[in-house]
């Protein structure tokens, strides 16, 4: 008993003094997975805000754009024309889905567009591996102009060390945040934005179109998916296996509150520092493999003291 | 109410047509047949018992909902069914009978939404505040704060909206409106629930926009007083039928209308 007690309380915290590299090590990793994560968190919360609705399809959305990019670029294309044209293809897909989703179904309860994106989540697999097939493909990062290497940063005996990719990932990403935060909060698109997601009714009576906001969160959900499907591509490989960090941005979701942008990016960097330092430090007690659940066990809890997340508004019933 | 008609206003010609409109949820026939006009500058009540159809006609007027049958018409142009954001481009505004705000921004920025189908600044120039977004914006500022002196919500304009009274909402729902500088106003009840104290401002309010910038009013009101008092004529609906138009003093002394709402039999 004491041995246990020992080897949660006091063990890791020794370890962690003693060797201060490897900490700084664990959570330099932690935040840059918490990177993706908080980027694919922000494109649900992006489409969640916008038009209530959960899309499911936004994990696919990484692979689709990622595949998308590799394929072009496959076929000769060259790497910046073959981005520029992903874009374009992440226009149109933001135009099908206002169109042939969203549109028809507007009225209906949230839970079939839900089901929807299910739908589209299946559509964009099929279409994806339909043309360019499925195998796993290598992210052409070093054609796109993102580093490839990493520093070496000595200290306390060790050394750190920190992937180009990695950091550049980090920079990419805030500069995304930035431009969003402009533009949700300085310009006439983004006062709409925010009036949409406030309330529809109000929204439309001053003459703000819905179709053409749906179409732009979408857009920008497309956008954030393919930047995260290149750094993710980056990582490891392009394959539908990435579809299921979806399911890990979850966690990311009910942390930072589904409808906060800054709850999304703290959310993700939270959860995966905490599942890195926790399956480093404590891992062993368990056997291992905390990464996996960990961050699953931190939602439940949040679920039950603070369910509206870190950041997300207060949910108050009225009754 | 002491407030009275002696501006002496001139009442132009019709602005809004709805002819023969009809409209059923299914089993429910909200409206049935129902054709009224609204001329250009006058205050124009609707009244009718709960449940009447007067939420639904405004719900038409501004294109929330799709009539089954009949045109409006506006400003000379016939339309089976007016989408809402181009009646707002045409310059329709509307309240609604449950506030329907922008609760998590400001005063100032539900207004400013209002102003939304003014700026013609493209999103590039607001992002990086260039000279001539700025310009328009300043421009729209002025504007928004105009309406905030006029409706006296000055000391309000930097709260978030979800934290005010009912009654303040009500006013800030009318500012947004008045934002839109439309040329025909819908309200729907914008006087329920007030306090009489509230309810007097409200009417003022409503006066003071008809007389002052000349703008069409539509007005649901249950409060008979305030009805009589402000309206040029007046519609009575009941069970989605029109049965009585014209002044409040013809309207008052239908038949049909008094049997209507001392719920005679039909
Ligand atoms: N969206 C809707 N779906 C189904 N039925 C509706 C809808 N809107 C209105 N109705 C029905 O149409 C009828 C007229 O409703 P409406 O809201 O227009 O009445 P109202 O005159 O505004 O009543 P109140 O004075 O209570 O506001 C009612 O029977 C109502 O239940
Ligand atoms: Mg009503």
């Amino acid at each position: 008993m004491m041995h246990l007690l020992y080897s949660i309380f006091v063990d890791p915290f020794v370890q962690m003094g003693a060797a201060p590299d490897l900490l700084v090590q664990t959570l330099w990793d932690g935040l840059v997975s918490g990177v993706l994560y908080a980027l694919i968190a922000l494109g649900f919360v992006l489409i969640f805000k916008a038009s209530g609705v959960f899309n499911f399809a936004q994990g696919i959305m990484v692979v689709f754009a990622a595949l998308t990019l590799v394929g072009l670029a496959e076929h000769g294309v060259p790497a910046y024309v073959a981005l520029a044209l992903t874009i374009v293809v992440m226009l149109v897909l933001a135009v099908g889905v206002e169109r042939l989703i969203l549109r028809p179904l507007v009225d209906q309860p949230e839970i079939i567009l839900f089901m929807a994106t299910f739908g589209l989540t299946y559509f964009l697999i099929g279409l994806g591996e339909l043309i360019f097939g499925g195998d796993p493909k290598v992210m052409i990062a070093g054609q796109l102009g993102l580093p490839s290497g990493s520093y070496r940063i000595t200290m306390a005996g060790g050394y750190v060390q920190l992937q180009k990719i990695d950091i550049a990932a980090a920079i990419i990403a805030s500069l995304m945040v930035a431009g969003l935060g402009i533009l949700f909060n300085r310009t006439r698109i983004g006062r709409a934005l925010r009036a949409v997601a406030d309330s529809h009714r109000a929204a439309l009576s001053v003459g703000i179109s819905l179709e053409q906001i749906w179409v732009i969160v979408w857009f920008a959900a497309g956008v954030v998916a393919l930047a995260t499907g290149i750094m993710w591509g980056a990582r490891s490989d392009v394959s539908f296996a990435l579809e299921t960090i979806a399911l890990k941005a979850l966690p990311v979701l009910i942390l930072g509150g589904f409808t906060s942008i800054p709850g999304a990016i703290v959310g993700g960097l939270l959860v995966s520092v905490r599942q890195k330092v926790g399956e480093f430090y404590w891992g062993s007690l368990v056997g291992g493999g905390i990464e996996s659940w960990f961050a699953y066990v931190i939602a439940l809890v949040f679920l039950l003291f603070r369910p509206q997340g870190l950041f997300g508004e207060r949910i108050i019933e009225r009754l | 109410m002491a407030v009275g008609l002696d501006s002496g206003k001139k009442i132009g010609g019709v602005v809004l047509g709805l002819e023969g409109i009809t409209l059923s949820f299914g089993g429910v026939q909200a409206l049935q047949d129902v054709s009224f006009d609204v001329r250009e500058h006058e205050v124009r009540a609707i009244i009718g018992p709960n449940g009447a159809g007067k939420s639904s006609m405004l719900n038409v007027m501004n294109g929330f909902y799709q009539p089954q049958q009949g045109v409006i018409r506006f400003r000379g142009r016939e339309h089976c069914w007016m989408r809402p954001h181009a009646a707002a481009a045409m310059g329709i505004a509307r309240t609604f009978q449950n506030i329907a705000l922008f609760k998590g921004m400001t005063v100032l920025d539900n207004i400013m939404v209002g102003r939304n189908l003014k700026m013609r600044c493209n999103f590039l120039l607001q992002a990086l505040r260039l000279g001539p977004a700025m310009r328009e914006e300043i421009e729209h500022r002025r504007a928004a704060e105009e309406i905030i002196d006029f409706l006296e919500i000055q000391h309000i304009r930097r709260t978030p909206v979800g934290r005010l009274p009912y009654g303040l909402q009500k006013r800030v729902e009318l500012a947004r409106a008045l934002a839109m500088e439309p040329a025909v106003l819908l309200l729907d009840e914008p006087m329920a629930g007030m306090n009489l104290e509230e309810k007097q401002d409200m009417c003022r309010f409503v006066l003071e926009v008809n007389d002052h910038y000349g703008t069409t009013v539509v007005l649901i009101e249950h409060d008979m007083g305030v009805v009589m008092d402000i309206s040029d004529r007046v519609v009575v609906l009941d069970y989605g039928r029109k049965i009585s138009d014209g002044t409040p003093d013809e309207v008052r002394s239908d038949q049909a209308v008094i049997d209507a709402y001392l719920g005679v039999a039909h």
